[in-house]
């Protein structure tokens, strides 16, 4: 009898798991799909039949490719890959050597340095932009890639800490051998710590080259020229004339979240531990 | 003068001098980007803010006015009254909350696809906020995607509201893709804290005949509290900062013009930089008083727990260092041969 009662209760909880799973599943899935059918329809067929009905034919390209002239998406990719290089290549460096001096020694200001960058982490973007536009326009950083480059770099304090947290795992009788053996603080900062911090730098460049290639406020505001627009930006022109073509619009929109899905189909694993770790600390 | 530069260059060569140098010259940059581009800001916004002024204005021709902003947030109503959409956001943001913790649950038993699922759920995380301004625009829009479904199910269009236009249900719909956005992210991290707690600590309670629910209440949740309670902090502040999705889908139409998308348009469409500045620095004193209120109030709830914790970190800590000196001898020993 006890046991028949608990099988009843255990299949309850099986279907309500699964369907939970499922719905929330869907739900997470339907506002993109219905974007990807739309993006292969012609506009007659956009025009005559319902949003979920499916294309004629999934090998329709012609709106990828209109949206892709359009956008001028091959010069904004081009744009977004020039930053995210530097912005990662520069932040991976100032941040594991900052990490690396925090970490390892002791001095008046470490705290000081560490509480000036957590407090920053609290101050809202959106409204440090009223007047960082101000300090952009007179260093004449505005409509100048290099310009939203270095302000791109100055923002960074979650990789900071991943590095942090990584390095206290890294046993300082390594640094101390080292030392022993005649190594400089640099030798030590680049040929021991660098190295073995591998794991986190790919943690943290994923998770900070996807918030790069995303954002789109401040590249809107310093990045008005044409030619500078990244892939986010990109998508400003479909806001006005174009407006209501949404297959146009949803084929550019695919466009844009296609290497986001790539790079998240690859390093599923990693961007999982960046958030967390980036979580926990910050 | 020659011992001096002798000195210096001996002290250069000591080990304290090579501290000293790469303390200053690894944390120079990092420094000065956080000046430029956090503090000196932060100053002006500060200073800004009692003057009246465009990002145009030469310095000479900016005119003090006092307190005219602050009064001015406190008394336009499009300012200060902007912040009562936040109790959307923040109901919004609890709803979240207590929908990814229960995602976590169920994905922290056995699940098959459990990877499909995570992944799916995660993925609107990563898409930028611009795309989704448009992908809901078109969800939203009339007779388009949402109204579809909800059709197939058997409701007339007639009865449905306009999702954008309709201040009845408007910030809701917005509220909707924000909690869209950010569950499968929320879901994930308290997967990555769940996953943390010992397994033995399950496969125990299972002896013990706990249930689902006690596993729940008495393992999962005490372990997972700090990053709980992490949470509803950054909700609350997040919820009074509500920009995104009014932004990229309404652009603040209709009665959907939260304090931060009303800021954006003074600042950078009217150019009222004074005002604006001083409507950041109301919102910013707002956030940390919040802050500081939330994490007493979370000290003054979980007092009695700390003490366990503590005991419980400490024996990892000391877990942890003892590993450590056991690599480090090893080590040791290696470097000798």
């Amino acid at each position: 009898m006890k046991r028949k009662h608990l099988t009843i209760q255990a299949t309850i909880l099986l279907i309500l798991k699964y369907f939970s799973l499922i719905f929330f599943g869907f739900v997470a899935v339907i506002p993109v799909v219905s974007c990807v059918i739309t993006a292969f329809k012609t506009s007659e067929e956009y025009q005559s039949t319902n949003v979920m009905t499916l294309p004629e034919s999934w090998l329709n390209f012609d709106n990828f490719i209109k949206a892709y002239q359009a956008a001028n998406m091959g010069r904004a990719f081009i744009n977004s890959l020039i930053v995210m290089v530097c912005v990662l290549v520069v932040s991976i460096i100032v941040g594991t050597q900052l990490a690396y001096v925090l970490n390892r020694f002791k001095f008046p200001g470490n705290t000081l340095i560490r509480n000036l960058f957590l407090f920053a982490s609290l101050l809202p973007g959106v409204a440090m932009q009223v007047t960082v536009y101000n300090i952009m326009s007179s260093l004449g950083f505005i409509n100048h890639l290099y310009g939203y480059i270095i302000m791109m770099c100055g923002t960074d304090v979650i990789s900071i800490y991943i590095f942090i947290q990584f390095m206290e795992n890294i046993p300082v009788s390594l640094d101390e051998s080292a030392i022993i053996d005649g190594a400089s603080y640099w030798t030590i900062y680049w040929k021991i710590m660098l190295p073995l911090l591998k794991p986190a730098i790919v943690t943290s460049c994923i998770l900070k080259g996807v918030g790069v290639y995303n954002e789109y406020y401040a590249a809107n505001l310093y990045l008005q020229d044409k030619d500078l627009h990244t892939i986010a930006t990109s998508l400003y022109t479909f806001v006005g004339p174009m407006g209501s073509q949404y297959n146009l619009i949803c084929a550019g929109v695919i466009i844009s979240l296609l290497p986001a899905l790539i790079i998240f189909i690859i390093f599923q694993k990693q961007i999982y531990s960046g958030i967390t770790a980036g979580a926990v600390k910050g | 003068m020659a011992t001096w530069l002798a000195d210096t260059k001996k002290w250069i060569k000591s080990r304290k001098g090579q501290q000293v140098l790469i303390c200053v010259a690894f944390t120079v940059i990092p420094l000065f980007l956080l000046f430029l581009f956090t503090y000196l800001p932060f100053g002006q916004m500060v200073k800004f803010s009692f003057y009246k002024m465009k990002y145009s204005t030469p310095v000479d021709k900016r005119v003090f006015v006092g307190w005219k902003n602050y009064i001015d947030v406190f008394n336009r109503k499009d300012c200060f009254g902007a912040l009562k959409l936040s109790v959307y956001y923040c109901i919004g943001a609890i709803i979240q909350l207590v929908l990814s913790l229960y995602l976590a649950t169920v994905l922290s038993f056995k699940v098959k696809g459990e990877n499909l699922f995570k992944g799916l759920m995660f993925f609107p995380y990563l898409i930028s906020g611009i795309a989704i301004g448009f992908i809901f625009k078109f969800f939203y829009t009339r007779g388009f995607v949402l109204d579809t479904i909800l059709q197939g199910l058997g409701i007339s269009l007639d009865s449905l509201p306009y999702w954008l236009k309709d201040q009845k249900v408007n910030n809701w719909s917005l509220v909707a893709t924000s909690v869209w956005r950010y569950f499968g992210q929320n879901m994930v991290l308290f997967v990555g804290a769940i996953m943390s707690v010992d397994a033995e600590l399950y496969e125990a309670a299972q002896l013990d005949g706990a249930n689902r629910f006690q596993q729940f209440r008495h393992i999962i949740l005490p372990s997972i509290k700090t990053i709980v309670t992490l949470n509803v902090i950054l909700s609350i502040t997040g919820s009074l900062s509500a920009f995104e999705q009014p932004y990229v889908i309404t652009d603040g139409a209709n009665g959907t013009g939260t304090y931060f998308v009303v800021m954006n348009e003074i600042a950078h469409t009217s150019q009222k930089v004074g005002l604006a500045s001083a409507m950041a620095v109301v919102l910013l004193l707002i956030i940390f008083g919040c802050t500081i209120l939330q994490k007493l109030f979370f000290k003054y709830i979980f007092r009695d727990a700390e003490s366990e914790e503590e005991s419980y970190a400490a024996k990892k800590a000391r877990i942890k260092a003892e590993k450590a000196a056991a690599k480090a001898n090893k080590q040791k020993t290696m470097a000798k041969n």
